[in-house]
């Protein structure tokens, strides 16, 4: 069975990052810059908080945006990144509908690959990974 | 200095419109925070000038372990206090020491002044902006505007100054992303000083652990989020926060009210922790870097209009604010106490300054130290509505005696009388405990005169032998260097014991023995009286007014003989500290 990440309740963010800070930290980074997982405000510190993911969808835009095979279908939702084939051109965060894609300094896009890392630092349970056939 | 061998420094020079980085590896002894600050600040600062000389520098920095290591999350300000006329340094959370951690910059140095309103937007390099229309707009709208005009959001943090900051009040504060605050000793007025309404710092640039890091520094970043999170040593910020202290102070007969007339009051349970959490309680943030989320939203619901017109207001609160802003006003509910906070969040006050200046405000009324014209409204403890006016007049600077005030209790009561019971301690207002000698001698003498320098308060709660106390202070203020120039937020002290915070520094590459911390702590400290001695600060000059020796403390009432006695005996320690170098 493979698990895809999933929003819980995005009302108990708190907005400490520390889902952020976790997938830097499994890219080898100490910046958040370049997570998969983005947590930001929405009207400042009173509003409330966005978390923007990778919905895992089941047709997935960004693929069908990429005309170099560079993103593939993943088994369970979502896509996996081929980097060696990326051009670069930016079409599948174009496509995504739910601006979960951010590129790197260099171009690439960030995939989110579900692995649920993030998910066991969240002190409140807002993002939860969920097991799917 | 994260990854890398140096410290990077950016200068601003407002005057010239101009900027540099310096990569300064002779900075690194000074880890961050508080050394770095203290360091950077006795460089540039002009002892000669007033604080609010355009030529005084503004300092800015983090530390090694800033948003790297939970609940590092902290930014130190450091300035010559337009307050009290000497060292001042300051601290602030929110999401200001991650934008500078990733917008690559340890510390900042700002001078001059620049030609009329501006902000300052910071990425890869600094923008001077206008903001001659945002001069005079409320901490919260100018917030709400930048957000709009600058980009970066979710890594991004933006401080700014309200009107008593453009006005020079000695105690205006800056506010960092609206909840969070360089409160005390008046950082606002210098940031006003200098036409600088804002400054917004954008943190997204990429920095890899180093290889041979990668292992370790999960592991211990794991192992201190478990601390963190899964122990009780930090439940109380967790929970009901800060203003859980309000029920036990007052039973311990320590919680100032009434300008310190009083140490206890009888409606406690109407404006305790609990009672917030059960009213006006709607949720939580956090600092970023830390998973507590300690900052308290509290919420009230105003008619501003027949016909069921309502707006609301949300504001964090905490003790010393429910204590500044409440009891040491006479203030009987959460709803009156949150829309108070809301006037001074708005007007960039520091809290507990405005709160303790009301209580002396409204006692010398009461004795006819000030008449009514003075005043403009009939202060009375208890009545908001007189306080509400009063605050936007402080920070206005609505008449001659509300320009007084706007120079804090010392000042004020130099001219209008009522030293006796203008409650400061070292020329900043008192915080929210009247417990006994630690907490009375510690903020005298502490070196930012704030209850934070050494934690007097808790000293005095367990119960000390009197001829314990000075040494007790001196040595909590020499730990708290420490974590200070770490910069570890203070409420997450008993995580980071010193096995933690060795084992912290080594995951990031900085290897560190016990006895060299040691060291540090107290070349930090040396180094703060340095500065302090220039600016002609000596601790004989503390002189402690007599209303904490009237009111009964936790530990009995206070002889004002020996509490001199011990500032006495606290200088001995400095000038031995002084003499080891």
């Amino acid at each position: 069975m493979a698990k895809v990440l999933k929003v819980a309740d995005r009302r108990r963010c708190i907005g400490c990052l520390s889902c952020r800070q976790a997938c830097a930290r499994l890219r080898g980074e100490f910046s958040i810059a370049n997570s998969a997982i983005e947590v930001k405000t929405s009207g400042g510190y009173t509003g409330e908080f966005v978390i923007n993911i990778c919905r895992g969808c089941e047709e997935p835009a960004c693929m069908e945006a990429c005309k170099f095979g560079a993103l593939t279908k993943r088994n369970g939702g979502g896509v996996i990144f081929h980097k060696d084939k990326c051009t670069k051109c930016g079409a599948c965060g174009v496509a995504c509908a739910v601006n979960a894609i951010r590129f790197d300094e260099e171009g690439y896009p960030i995939i989110c690959t579900h692995c649920g890392y993030c998910t066991k630092y969240c002190p409140h349970r807002c993002i939860t990974t969920k097991e799917v056939l | 200095m994260l990854a890398r061998d140096y410290i990077n420094v950016l200068y601003i020079d407002l005057d010239k419109q101009e900027y540099r980085y310096e990569q300064r590896k002779d900075l690194v002894k000074y880890l961050g925070g508080t050394g770095l600050a203290a360091k950077l600040l006795d460089e540039n600062i002009k002892p000669e000038l007033d604080p609010l000389d355009p030529a005084q520098p503004m300092i800015y920095a983090i530390g090694p372990l800033s948003f790297v290591m939970p609940v590092c999350t902290k930014a130190v300000a450091t300035f010559y206090s337009p307050h009290t006329k000497e060292y001042g340094e300051s601290h602030a959370g929110g999401r200001f020491a991650m934008a500078m951690r990733f917008a690559g910059i340890d510390a900042m140095v700002i001078t001059g002044k620049s030609a009329h309103p501006q902000y300052l937007l910071i990425d890869d390099g600094v923008q001077f902006r206008d903001a001659r229309a945002m001069w005079g707009l409320s901490v919260e709208e100018t917030g709400k505007i930048l957000r709009q005009t600058t980009h970066g959001s979710g890594v991004r943090s933006s401080i700014r100054i309200g009107r008593s900051g453009e006005n020079l009040v000695t105690y205006a504060g800056v506010n960092v992303d609206t909840y969070r605050h360089f409160g005390r000793l008046g950082l606002g007025a210098v940031m006003g000083s200098k036409n600088l309404k804002a400054i917004v710092v954008i943190g997204n640039n990429t920095v890899d652990i180093p290889q041979e890091l990668k292992v370790k520094y999960r592991k211990v970043y794991d192992k201190i989020y478990d601390r963190v999170l899964n122990t009780d040593l930090m439940k109380k910020y967790h929970e009901l926060g800060t203003p859980v202290n309000v029920i036990p102070l007052n039973e311990m007969h320590s919680l100032p009210s009434f300008n310190l007339q009083k140490n206890k009051i009888d409606f406690a349970e109407d404006i305790s922790g609990e009672k917030f959490a059960e009213d006006n309680l709607v949720r939580k943030v956090a600092c970023a870097g830390c998973p507590i989320g300690c900052i308290h939203i509290g919420q009230v619901r105003r008619e501003f209009d027949a016909g069921y017109e309502y707006e609301t207001i949300n504001v964090s609160y905490d003790h010393e604010l429910i204590f500044a802003l409440g009891t040491f006003l006479g203030i009987r509910s959460t709803d009156e106490i949150l829309e108070l906070i809301d006037v001074v969040e708005s007007e960039g006050l520091d809290a507990i300054s405005t709160g303790v200046v009301l209580g002396w405000a409204t006692e010398a009324y009461k004795r006819g130290y000030v008449s009514l014209e003075e005043t403009l409204v009939p202060f009375e403890f208890g009545i908001v509505q007189n306080y509400i006016a009063a605050v936007k007049y402080i920070s206005t600077r609505k008449n001659k005696f509300y320009e007084d005030l706007g120079k804090g209790v010392v000042h004020a009561s130099k001219i209008y009388g009522g030293a006796d019971f203008a409650c400061h301690l070292g020329g900043n207002e008192m915080a929210g405990y009247h417990t006994g000698y630690g907490n009375v001698v510690g903020f005298a003498v502490g070196s930012r005169h704030s209850h934070l320098d050494n934690g007097g308060y808790s000293i005095d709660q367990s119960k000390p032998k009197e001829e314990d106390i000075v040494k007790k202070v001196y040595d909590e203020e020499l730990e708290r260097n420490i974590l200070t120039s770490l910069v570890i937020c203070l409420f997450a002290r008993k995580v980071y014991t010193r096995d933690i915070v060795l084992e912290a520094l080594d995951a990031v590459g900085i290897s560190m023995t016990n006895e060299e911390l040691t060291k540090f702590a107290k070349d930090v400290q040396r180094l703060k009286y340095q500065i302090k001695a220039k600016l002609g600060y000596s601790l004989d000059s503390i002189k402690i007014p007599e209303r904490f020796f009237q009111t009964k403390t936790l530990n009995g009432v206070l002889s004002s003989e020996k509490a001199h006695e011990m500032v006495k005996e606290y200088k001995k320690l400095i000038d031995e500290l002084m003499n080891e170098q």
